[in-house]
């Protein structure tokens, strides 16, 4: 397999440093590496990353593929410089049994723009009654270890006892998805000033923190792991602070939208700004950027939840609930997190490659930069500003709330255990 | 004036007078033998229902006939709606008939904020109830009612509701009407008194521009209207209050508490009245209680947001001379 050297990349954010792939590893980093048989790369100052890995994906394949598919979805994540993405079981059936696992796996592999972990549902057709065959689904060629009934809540707290005690067995993870489903019935955004004055239904805060709230000390009372999705609120990030320092096993994540924007956006009744959880409020963002960057927050991940035009098209109650996400991820954290000094790059690196690689145990994934290590690789033109314009993306779906907004920082090559998935901004 | 009307929170106070100085005028029209006005002549006007309402149909219907507008009605119980077509499909629809306004009542917030936004459609958007968040014709029919009653009916030309002290009473959360209401009576300088269990107050209520009480026995003598609000059934077995008849001995009026109120003070109610669990048959039928009145101050006040919306830029009513008393009469 050929050579590549990527010339003066900051790796890390690092000072500028040559990295030299040969076939499917990291061969060398330092100065002036050989160029002799390599494809070179001008790096020019850009910022080298392991390859992005985002433990909350939804490819909607099988059942919704005029939304996204795994080809689909797969592609749009190298565009934004990952390299391992984890597919939510919410899919067509639902990912309940070792058969549907596999089939989402085996189609990542064919298609080799991006590993592709499915996640397990915790119970059988994500209706909360009855676990599903965790273990079969650990067993599967997808050697599913993390599990979620995303989308919906694992509501019963027996049930949820049962499924952190049962994946204790091969070290899996539920990850769940904190929603009290009788304090959001009818709920359409947060509960608060805004969902008063526009006279939609409100998602109170307290129905996530309560559900967090519970399961932390379940998986503290049973000696498990558990996996917040997509925190929210402020009050989440101080229940998530408290368990960790009681030394809980907990890690948690947080979306790129809930890092940027505010429910005061509802105000448009645009419904590309619906979302589950809801956006909520400047002083839970501000909470939010705090706790990923002092580390109470884990991990970044981006709920991509593609749906077609004609159900965001339409009035807001009508409207399905989420966004894409994989290919601006990366210039929401850095214009949230980096832009603003919270966070450095070796940080985003920790938030968005090392850490979620290591919750969901992808092998092969959020590896040091260094040399003999697995050559999945994401480089960032980090100067470059411009405006999101979603006819470019690779995604099936385009509802992006970010249309038009002027965001920093674009990936330029993404590399998959050495093969080029992107050069240029361009898919191979 | 803007092209649509969504919310009343969108009304300036001169707006909102002129509206109601219009509403004055056009509410003389009912009082002619021919109660019909060529303004609208040769306009298409669609009343877009996609929630069953008849009163506010009907009252829409009639103010756009005085007006001499032709007149769609679309519900959407037997229409593509239940097929499955979309908002945006229906308001596509409408355009291509080329229709000047689309009158929409919606059971989700926003819809019509949706529909005069987005592009769909080019016609001007009157919101007539959009789930829980606005009814602005009801908002400026109540001041309407108010003013003719609180400052008169001549001597409230070119006024608004400063000073008045107005109390609205019961189901505030699930309430387009109490929400409208707050905003425009706020625009128009009363003092605004919320008065409901603490299950009926959304959350964030606190940043509305008026009071917030829940004990209606201290809050009556100090009103000039009390507005009473729809309870609906369906909300008594959602744990918002205990029982019917707990919230009627709290929050219900009845005549005795009617009688705490000052004597020129007006009971109101959006309709249709719950009789004898909100408000009692005794208040509801007392010279006080304004609900007739609103329901024919309706019709005046949809007239003037039609005719001002539709570009009406000059006195809406020509002062009777004998060249248009018989152009009115041609209209028939």
């Amino acid at each position: 397999m050929s050579k590549t050297l990527i010339r003066g990349a900051k790796v890390l954010g690092g000072e500028p440093q040559d990295v030299l792939i040969d076939g499917t590893v990291i061969e060398a980093v330092g100065s002036g590496l050989p160029t002799e048989g390599a494809e070179v790369v001008e790096a020019d100052g850009k910022v080298l990353l392991p390859g992005l890995v985002d433990l909350h994906t939804h490819l909607r394949e099988p059942g919704r593929e005029d939304s996204e598919t795994v080809l689909t979805g797969t592609r749009a994540a190298a565009s934004g410089g990952y390299t391992s993405v984890f597919a939510m079981a919410n899919t067509f059936p639902v990912a309940d049994t070792a058969g549907v696992v596999e089939q989402v796996w085996r189609l990542g592999q064919q298609y080799g723009y991006c590993d592709v972990q499915p996640i397990g549902a915790v119970t059988v057709g994500l209706e909360g009654a009855k676990l599903a065959e965790l273990g079969a689904m650990y067993e599967s060629a997808a050697g599913v270890t993390v599990f979620s009934d995303d989308g919906k809540c694992v509501h019963d707290a027996q049930i949820m006892r049962r499924a952190l005690e049962y994946v204790k067995a091969f070290g899996g993870v539920i990850a769940q998805h904190a929603q009290e489903p009788r304090l959001t019935e009818g709920a359409e955004m947060n509960e608060g000033v805004v969902s008063a004055e526009l006279g939609l239904g409100g998602w109170p805060a307290v129905a996530e923190e309560s559900i967090i709230a519970r399961d932390v000390l379940l998986a503290e009372h049973v000696g498990s792991r558990v996996h917040i999705c997509h925190l929210s609120t402020a009050g989440s990030v101080e229940i998530v602070r408290w368990a960790k320092s009681r030394g809980i096993q907990v890690t948690a994540e947080v979306t790129p939208h809930h890092l940027l924007l505010t429910d005061e956006l509802v105000r448009t009744y645009n419904p590309v700004y619906k979302v589950n959880p809801p956006l909520r409020t400047e002083r839970d963002v501000m909470a939010l950027r705090e706790a990923l960057a002092d580390g109470t927050i884990d991990i970044v991940a981006t709920d991509h939840a593609p749906h077609p035009h004609e159900d965001k098209d339409c009035e807001w109650a009508a409207a399905a609930m989420g966004m894409v996400g994989l290919e601006t991820a990366l210039s929401v954290v850095q214009e949230t997190m980096v832009d603003t000094g919270l966070l450095d790059w070796a940080g985003v690196a920790d938030r968005m490659s090392f850490t979620p690689a290591r919750i969901g145990r992808a092998t092969g994934h959020g590896r040091p930069v260094s040399a003999g290590e697995p050559a999945n690789l994401t480089l960032v033109d980090t100067a470059y500003r411009g405006r999101v314009d979603p006819a470019g993306f690779a995604s099936r779906s385009r509802n992006t709330p970010y249309e038009g907004r002027e965001l920093p920082g674009r990936v330029t090559h993404t590399w998959l255990r050495g093969k080029a998935t992107l050069v240029d901004g361009k898919l191979t | 004036m803007q092209r649509h009307l969504i919310s009343a929170a969108d009304l300036t106070r001169d707006d909102a007078v002129l509206i109601l100085d219009t509403a004055e005028e056009m509410a003389r029209v009912a009082d002619r033998p021919i109660k019909k006005l060529p303004t609208l002549r040769g306009r298409t006007v669609v009343n877009l229902f996609f929630e069953d309402s008849t009163r506010t149909r009907i009252s829409f219907e009639a103010a756009e006939k005085r007006l001499s507008a032709d007149v769609i009605n679309f519900t959407a119980k037997g229409s593509s709606v239940s097929k499955g077509e979309s908002l945006k499909d229906t308001a596509q629809t409408l355009e291509a008939m080329g229709v000047d306004a689309v009158v929409i009542r919606h059971s989700a917030s926003g819809a019509p904020y949706r529909l005069a936004t987005s592009g769909w459609i080019d016609a001007a958007v009157i919101n007539a109830g959009d789930g829980t968040h606005q009814h602005p014709t009801q908002a400026l029919l109540d001041a309407f009612t108010m003013r003719r009653r609180l400052v008169g009916r001549d001597a409230g030309l070119g006024q608004d509701l400063a000073g008045k002290r107005i109390t609205i009473v019961g189901d505030v959360l699930h309430s387009r009407v109490a929400r409208s209401n707050v905003d425009l009576l706020h625009t128009l300088g009363a003092e605004v008194t919320l008065v409901a269990p603490p299950t009926l107050l959304p959350v964030g209520v606190e940043t509305w521009p008026c009071a917030v009480s829940y004990d209606l026995d201290s809050t009556l003598p100090k009103s000039d209207a009390v507005m009473m609000l729809r309870v609906q059934r369906e909300r008594m077995n959602a744990a918002f209050f205990p029982t019917e008849r707990e919230y009627s001995r709290r929050y219900g009026l009845d005549g005795e508490r009617m009688a705490r109120m000052p004597e020129h003070a007006i009971v109101m109610h959006p309709g249709p009245m719950v009789r004898g669990m909100e408000i009692t048959a005794e208040v509801a039928d007392s010279d006080r209680c304004t609900v007739v009145e609103q329901v024919a101050n309706g019709v005046s006040i949809r007239m003037a947001v039609l005719y001002l919306l539709l570009g009406g830029n000059e006195p809406a009513v020509a002062h009777p001379s004998p060249s248009s008393e018989s152009r009115t009469t041609e209209e028939k």
